[in-house]
């Protein structure tokens, strides 16, 4: 698949991707790497995988890194509740301990977790590891070694290997720096904020009936604001959000209603400061702009 | 093309291009092995190589790794591969052999002062380390901060190392990591071990006599100390050099550093198992003491070398200064900025808080104190050891 066909399957999924990420997705694909994915919040990272699954025809194995994640969270565990009752049911109809243990801790019994899950697919899936940068170091590490080996070792089961090997896409927010070996074995996009044009193109192809000069002046709008010194800068998906409730409200032109332009800002500024420092009349002046 | 690069006729071809264009990066400080090279290969059979645009995105997704460096990258591929025309001579620079400060070996003694690139003027102690010399500029200023060498052994008196260790031991039991993600089997653990219990419990005819529970273990943190050494702060030096050496005694996993125009890592140096002859390692190092400070310059250089290799989510940085500083404020919140990306705990100790009515108003202080977790008063070993449960509570 070259990077243009690419490019095509994605924008059928409505996703716009600039060339540098569709070079990076193509690598990705053909030469079985993990792609690291790096950029602000709301930039799309999230959707790439999102959009390359639906894509390929193939599923979405979402894994949401938070701080205290562990193997039983990610890996695998144990059906305890099941186990129990297997017992219980086995000492009643007078079953051995070594068939018993045999039954318990069989596949039947275990919980697969999404790394597990992703590895044992029939047709490879695309593994979402969403904010890497949340999880501990350990669980890095960990990451690591399965992303090299494609093999988890259940102690009780033996190792399974891999029927598939899943399309690996890792993002991060940058709240912490990742480890050297991480980054090494993945390819690497950084994810901007779209320029003028891209992000018109991303909000006609996502609401596909808006009017063309309200888009750019929404797109214009969105831009001016996010070079305001924020303490939150919105994303595409507050943009999107932003012109979907202009919309619903029925604003033809960003100038019309000072008023109403101000509570849908809550749409695009997230924070307390934010709303205080863009006040009625600053909305204005940049929507004035826009115009 | 006629903005793309040419190459000399007797250029060896595509494969020695390429391993001269990882070079090329590697030179401009990105971190790149053989297997990237090899990646970068294969990574252009998979694009039309002959368009440089999606040849430059192809590359640049392999060979970057942090924003940063895809930054960078442009322009480093631009030199490269897009030199207006120009034919290049010699597609594979010379290879110089090179102390990379921030990979740590174990053999040198050296692991020490490299600051800037620049030659080394002073042999470190105890070592065979070679002075190699390049660029007499540097040396002139060698030789300025020469003049204020002073001998930190009059300053750090055995007592008050002993007295330190205690300290710094104390210090170090303090601030354990309560964070830690996977249980342990513990006796009196918060939660049931269901593997444990379950796996024991066939022995009982799957009855599950015993309950085994486990725990979240307490784990050590790893104390970072920078110590500014400078003019400003020659009085405190005495006691945060004696706690230096004491937490170097105490905690293996610690490592101390210290700075006033430059950097100098003296972890090595201190774990000399006399301490005397280990405080007189770091005087030979810390030549330029009582100097003035570059606190965000020094601190910079820190969180771009060291720190990658040595800080990590379970760090404590302590930095013991006055934050007087003849850099830029921004350098310093700068650096602070970018040392806390790296999931670390930051402490600023800084003597002068403790008098009374004063106000971090030095410019860098003030832009520094955003990026701390913790801002204390600190200039006797009694107000070290004081600080116990504050680090406690961290």
């Amino acid at each position: 698949m070259t990077m243009t066909d690419l490019q095509t399957a994605l924008a059928e999924q409505n996703y716009v991707a600039s060339d540098d990420l569709a070079v990076a997705l193509q690598l990705a694909l053909s030469l079985g790497r993990p792609l690291l994915l790096e950029g602000a919040a709301g930039v799309g990272k999230t959707e790439v995988a999102r959009t390359l699954a639906a894509s390929q025809n193939t599923k979405l194995i979402r894994l949401q890194c938070y701080e205290g994640l562990d193997a039983a969270q990610a890996i695998y565990e144990w059906n305890y509740q099941r186990q129990l009752l297997a017992i219980r049911a086995a000492s009643e109809s007078g079953e051995t301990g070594a068939a018993v243990e045999a039954r318990i801790f069989s596949r039947e019994y275990l919980l697969e977790r999404p790394l597990l899950q992703a590895i044992t697919q029939d047709a490879p899936p695309v593994l979402l590891i969403d904010e890497i940068d949340r999880a501990d170091e350990e669980f890095e590490a960990f990451l690591l070694e399965m992303l090299a080996e494609f093999q988890i070792t259940v102690p009780e089961l033996g190792t399974i290997e891999a029927t598939s090997k899943p399309i690996v896409i890792l993002t991060s927010n940058g709240t912490r720096d990742l480890s050297d070996a991480l980054r090494r074995r993945c390819l690497f996009a950084y994810l901007d904020y779209p320029d003028h044009q891209t992000e018109l193109a991303i909000l006609m192809a996502r609401c596909a009936e808006i009017e063309e000069r309200l888009a750019s002046q929404i797109i214009s709008f969105v831009q001016t604001l996010r070079k305001e010194d924020l303490e939150k800068t919105p994303g595409i998906a507050e943009t999107l959000d932003f012109a979907a409730a202009l919309m619903g409200l029925g604003v033809a032109d960003l100038t019309d209603d000072p008023a109403v332009l101000h509570n849908t800002l809550a749409t695009l500024l997230k924070t307390q400061n934010d709303r205080a420092q863009i006040t009625t009349e600053v909305s204005q002046r940049i929507a004035g702009k826009a115009a | 093309m006629s903005r793309v690069t040419k190459f000399a006729g007797r250029d060896p071809g595509p494969l020695a291009r390429m391993s001269g264009f990882i070079a090329h990066l590697r030179d401009n400080g990105l971190r790149l092995g053989v297997r990237e090279t090899e990646l970068a290969l294969e990574a252009l059979t998979h694009v039309p190589a002959a368009e440089p645009e999606l040849a430059r995105a192809a590359l640049k997704c392999v060979c970057a790794g942090t924003k940063d460096e895809a930054q960078q990258f442009d322009a480093l591929f631009d030199a490269f591969w897009m030199d207006k025309g120009r034919v290049r001579q010699k597609i594979t620079p010379k290879i110089q052999p090179k102390t990379q400060q921030d990979v740590h070996s174990s053999r040198d003694g050296d692991g020490a002062d490299t600051a800037g690139g620049a030659g080394q003027t002073t042999a470190p102690a105890g070592g065979d380390g070679e002075a190699d010399m390049d660029g007499e500029g540097k040396l002139v200023a060698t030789e300025m901060r020469n003049l204020a060498r002073r001998d930190l052994r009059d300053l750090v008196r055995p007592e008050d190392i002993a007295q330190a260790e205690e300290v710094a031991r104390r210090l170090g039991a303090a601030l354990r990591d309560r964070r830690s993600r996977r249980r342990i089997a513990a006796r009196r653990g918060d939660r049931l071990h269901f593997r444990k219990t379950i796996r024991r419990s066939l022995a009982t005819g799957g009855e599950p006599l015993t309950l085994f529970r486990k725990k979240r273990p307490d784990r050590d943190r790893k104390l970072v100390a920078l110590c500014d050494v400078s003019g400003s702060m020659s009085v405190y030096a005495q006691v945060f050099l004696a706690f230096l050496s004491g937490l170097m005694r105490c905690d293996p996993t610690s490592d101390a550093y210290i700075f006033h125009t430059r950097l100098v890592r003296i972890t090595d140096a201190l774990r000399d198992k006399d301490p005397i002859r280990a405080v007189g390692r770091m005087s030979l190092m810390a030549d330029g003491f009582g100097g003035g400070s570059k606190i965000g310059a020094s601190l910079g250089q820190f969180a771009d070398t060291y720190a990658r290799r040595f800080v990590d989510g379970r760090s404590v940085v302590l930095i013991l200064s006055d934050g007087y500083d003849t850099s830029a404020p921004a350098e310093v919140a700068a650096a602070l900025a970018k040392l806390r990306k790296r999931g670390c705990r930051i402490i600023w100790l800084n003597p002068l808080k403790g008098w009374k009515d004063y106000q971090p108003i030095a410019a860098g202080m003030a832009a520094a104190l955003t990026h701390l977790d913790l801002f204390q008063a600190a200039n006797t070993l009694n107000d070290l050891a004081a600080l116990e449960s504050e680090l406690a509570r961290l």
